[in-house]
Parts: structure tokens; C-alpha cells; sequence
């Protein structure tokens, strides 16, 4: 037996200089929150305001006007249909990006990068902006929202699907190289069968978000729900408004709950 | 029959894992390879389907020489290989048929491989050959569903399929309790002399091997320091193979060895 004595009594999870270090650091960051909050410029008045307003649109909001119900639940299952084709589409556009953004199945350092490249660029352009972008070259309606939801979408389910890739057991594939089939017929039944609970679970997620997002793509003019919330507000029809509000409300909880059940039935 | 020339692998610069190998197996019998960890037992199985590339030499199987094929021959002549895995690489979400299938993959066209149109054939070998080992009844199941001694034979039903001319089994009966094992081993023996086969077993158990084999081809350090029937393989001859390592570490124990041992202090 050794010597209880020979043990240290003292222990310090950090060094002097790791502790300096590390109260530097949080004054630094102490430094930028300060700096950030003095930097913009708050006009307080308005801020200190805003009870009063927000009981105010709150009064004009109640009671919704139902008038234009059935209008509003006619656009509202266009943003449904504009959410289901660009996930549909961007579905399976993302398969062969995902293919070559795998390292462990992508032919080359080329093709690597390329798919790289083009989940970085479609996962960097907010679907906003990419709306924008397509109003000026399709022209206000439909069609930009579904290609520009399809463009954000390729991205997140090929990053995803890349990954997952590239997480699969190598062994069966091993397996199946040795009786001799084609890199084609590996990759159906080595590669597919093991990627396919996530390839069904990305999709309905990016369905669930392409459903909210779709809500929002009206206020450019790219169709859907926006539109008739822009045009409400736009005119003070504030009972209006708050109809669309509601019913976009109804429509998330309803894809959420949709895509729950979904999910629970796959995996 | 199967005819390996002065094999040399090296992985990238450092010492040759398989240095000059020279090993010849005719008809149809089962050898055994055994050897501690490191010896390039895995190494020389897969350099002959080409699974790891030999560095230099030559493989021969039935005059057709495998070490320099490439692309679309390669393919046709692992066809004729069949493998055997320590862990059994079956596709875990795929059913127990697909996976038997699988090892005709090299055969089939893409679309009927695609929508699992098996042609009738092949379905019936599929039958026959699982009947054979025990499984047929599974066939509808996923094979993760499956127990490993199972799984094993769904792995030498999937290499069957392909009619091979040659089995290699890596390990077939490392991950396996020892009743399954042996029922495996026997197994391998039996379907040998059916099919007129040679099998080219790496295997642990020095004892295995002795009881299921015809022959032991012992490897240390990368050579053949050992090539003869089982009866000859003595003390001297094991000595050699496993020159310097722990008694526990030669696959003779009946019972595995306790990895802990706790001392009164």
C-alpha cells in the first residue's frame, strides 16, 4: 500500500493561465454584446410603445373576418401544393448530389468538390432570396416559389443524404464487390437498402419546413398565402389578416402532425 | 485448381505483409490457413478475388489468370469466387432471399436485379441451396432478424448462388459460439464434397482446423512456415507458427482464457 499522505490535497480543474485565458475570453465576449447593442440604432420611444400598439392591432384584429374563408383556404392549398412538388422535385435532384458530396462513393476529387459546391451554394441562399431571384426570371407566381423551395431543398436533403452515405456499414458492400457485380447493382442493394430510413426521414422533415416556408414566399410575389397576408395588410384590412394568420396557424399544426404520424409509420 | 506464385503484398511503404507466398490448391479440398493476427492470412484471401490488389506475382485460378484482370473480366472471374466473411456482410434490411440473390447480382441484368424479377432458375437454386443448410423457411424474413449462425448460412448460401469454382472464408466461425461453429465447419466440409469445390478456410481455431480440414497451411510473418496434412501438424510445427506468443493466443484452448486476472495483493 502507498502512503495516504503521498496524495496530493489539492486539485484545480484549470492552470493560472488557463483560468487568465479563459476570463479574457468572456470579457471579450462581454465586449462584443455591448458593442453590438450600442452600435444600432434604437429609437426607445417606440419600443417602450409597443404594448400600447400591439393592444391596439389586437383590437383590430378581433373579431377575424370569415368573409373570404373560402378564398383563403383555396390559397392556402396552393402553398400546400407548392410545398409538395418542390419536395417531390428537390427529392430526388438531391440523390445524385448527395451520390457525389459522399466521399465514400463519389468518382473523383472533381466530382467531390462539384457536389460539395452545390450543397454549399444551395444551403447558403436563404429561400427568400433565392424567391426574389426567380420572380425576376419567371415573373411574379407559382412557379418561382417551387423552383426557389427546390433550390434551398436540394441542399439540406443532399447534405443530409451525403452523410449518410458515408455512414453506412462498408462491409456488405464488400461483400457484394466480391461476386462480381457492376459499382450500379452495389450500390441498389448495398448502398440503398441501408440509406433508405434516412432518405424517408429527410423527406418529410424538408416537407414539414418546405410547408412553412411556402407561407412566407408570397410577401415576393412568389404565390401562395403570402400574397393575400401582404394584400390585407397592405389595405388596413386588418380582420382580414388575421384570418390568414389563423389559418396559416391551422396549416402548421396540421403538417406537423401529418409528418409526426408519417415518421412513426416509416421507421 | 488454384495456383498462387511468389504473392508479395506491401500497404503503401512499409514492411511486405505477404513476402514471396507460393501456395498451390488442387481439387477439391478444404485447407485451412491458421497463423496469429498479423500473419496475412486476410491479406492472401483477398488478394485472390482482388478485393486488396497484390503488390506483385501471380494468381492463377483454373489457367485463368486473376492478378492482371480489370473492369468488366475482373467481374466475371469473382463470379466464380465465392467469400465468406467473419461477420457475415449480409445487408441487414434486405430479406433473407435478396441477400441469396445478391449473389447472383454479377449475372443478372440491372432492371430484373432492380425490381427483384428473379428469373425461375435461380429462385429454385435459391430454394434448394437453403433447404440445404436449414434456412429455407426463413426466406421471407430480414435478415437482421436472423441468429448469427443463421446469418452465416444466408453468407454460404449468397456465395453458392454464384456456382462458384472456388470458397474463401475469411474467419467464418470467429463471431460464432463453438456448437455453431462446428456445425458451420461441417457444413463447409460436407458442401465441399458435394459441389466438387475447393475451400480455402482462415480460421483461429487451431483445434477447428485440425478436426474439419485436409490440410494446414501455417503462416507466420507473411511465408508459409507450415504446408501439410492435419496429423503432422506437432508441437515443433506449432512452435514454429506461433513462435513467441502466449499459449492463449494459439487457438488450442477449449475454453477461453479469463481476460482479466485479479491478484491478491
Amino acid at each position: 500500500m502507498v502512503e495516504l499522505d503521498a496524495h496530493p490535497q489539492d486539485w484545480a480543474r484549470y492552470t493560472p493561465g488557463q483560468r487568465l485565458f479563459r476570463f479574457l475570453v468572456f470579457l471579450a465576449s462581454v465586449a462584443a454584446v455591448v458593442w453590438a447593442v450600442m452600435s444600432i440604432d434604437v429609437i426607445w420611444p417606440w419600443v417602450l410603445d409597443a404594448p400600447e400598439q400591439m393592444g391596439d392591432l389586437f383590437g383590430r384584429m378581433v373579431p377575424p373576418d370569415f368573409s373570404n374563408l373560402s378564398d383563403i383556404l383555396w390559397v392556402l392549398l396552393e402553398t400546400v401544393n407548392i410545398a409538395t412538388i418542390a419536395t417531390a422535385v428537390a427529392v430526388f435532384a438531391a440523390l445524385p448530389v448527395a451520390y457525389i458530396a459522399a466521399q465514400n462513393t463519389t468518382p473523383n476529387i472533381a466530382t467531390l468538390w462539384l457536389g460539395r459546391f452545390i450543397l454549399v451554394s444551395s444551403r447558403s441562399v436563404n429561400t427568400i432570396i433565392w424567391a426574389l431571384l426567380f420572380v425576376a426570371i419567371f415573373g411574379p407566381g407559382i412557379i418561382a416559389g417551387i423552383v426557389a423551395i427546390m433550390f434551398r431543398s436540394i441542399g439540406f436533403i443532399g447534405k443530409l443524404l451525403g452523410e449518410a452515405i458515408e455512414e453506412i456499414d462498408r462491409r456488405p458492400v464488400e461483400a457484394l464487390e466480391a461476386t462480381g457485380a457492376s459499382r450500379l447493382k452495389v450500390i441498389l442493394y448495398a448502398i440503398v437498402p441501408q440509406v433508405m430510413p434516412t432518405f424517408w426521414a429527410v423527406s418529410i422533415l424538408r416537407w414539414d419546413i418546405n410547408l412553412r416556408e411556402s407561407t412566407v414566399l408570397g410577401l415576393v410575389g412568389a404565390g401562395g398565402i403570402g400574397i393575400v397576408l401582404q394584400s390585407a395588410i397592405d389595405t388596413f384590412n386588418w380582420p382580414e389578416a388575421a384570418t390568414v394568420l389563423l389559418a396559416i396557424l391551422a396549416l402548421v399544426i396540421l403538417g406537423e402532425i401529418v409528418s409526426a404520424t408519417l415518421r412513426k409509420r416509416i421507421i | 485448381m488454384l495456383k498462387i506464385s511468389n504473392l508479395v503484398k506491401r500497404y503503401g511503404h512499409g514492411e511486405p505483409v505477404l513476402k514471396g507466398l507460393d501456395l498451390e490448391v488442387p481439387g477439391n479440398s478444404v485447407v485451412a490457413i491458421i497463423g496469429a493476427s498479423g500473419a496475412g492470412k486476410s491479406t492472401l484471401l483477398r488478394c485472390i478475388n482482388r478485393l486488396v490488389e497484390p503488390t506483385s506475382g501471380t494468381i492463377a485460378l483454373n489457367d485463368i489468370v486473376l492478378s492482371d484482370l480489370k473492369g468488366r473480366e475482373l467481374r466475371a472471374a469473382r463470379r466464380r469466387i465465392g467469400m465468406i466473411f467473419q461477420s457475415f456482410n449480409l445487408v441487414d434490411r434486405l430479406t433473407v432471399m435478396e441477400n441469396v440473390q445478391s449473389g447472383r447480382l454479377g449475372y443478372l441484368p440491372f432492371w430484373r436485379a432492380a425490381s427483384r424479377r428473379y428469373p425461375k432458375r435461380d429462385i429454385r437454386r435459391a430454394y434448394e441451396l437453403m433447404e440445404r443448410v436449414g434456412i429455407a423457411h426463413y426466406a421471407n424474413k430480414r435478415a437482421d432478424e436472423l441468429s448469427g449462425g443463421e446469418r452465416q448460412r444466408v453468407g454460404v448460401v449468397r456465395a453458392l448462388m454464384q456456382e462458384p469454382e472456388i470458397l474463401l472464408a475469411d474467419e467464418p466461425t470467429a463471431s460464432l459460439d463453438p456448437k455453431t461453429s462446428e456445425q458451420i465447419m461441417e457444413l463447409l466440409r460436407s458442401l465441399s464434397a458435394e459441389f466438387a469445390l475447393p475451400v480455402l478456410i482462415n480460421i483461429h481455431n487451431v483445434a477447428e482446423a485440425r478436426l474439419y480440414t485436409d490440410r494446414i497451411v501455417g503462416m507466420r510473418y507473411g511465408k508459409i512456415m507450415f504446408d501439410a496434412e492435419p496429423s503432422r501438424l506437432d508441437k515443433a510445427a506449432m512452435d514454429e507458427i506461433y513462435a513467441g506468443l502466449p499459449a492463449e493466443e494459439r487457438g488450442e484452448e477449449e475454453t477461453p482464457a479469463p481476460s482479466l486476472q485479479v491478484s491478491a495483493a
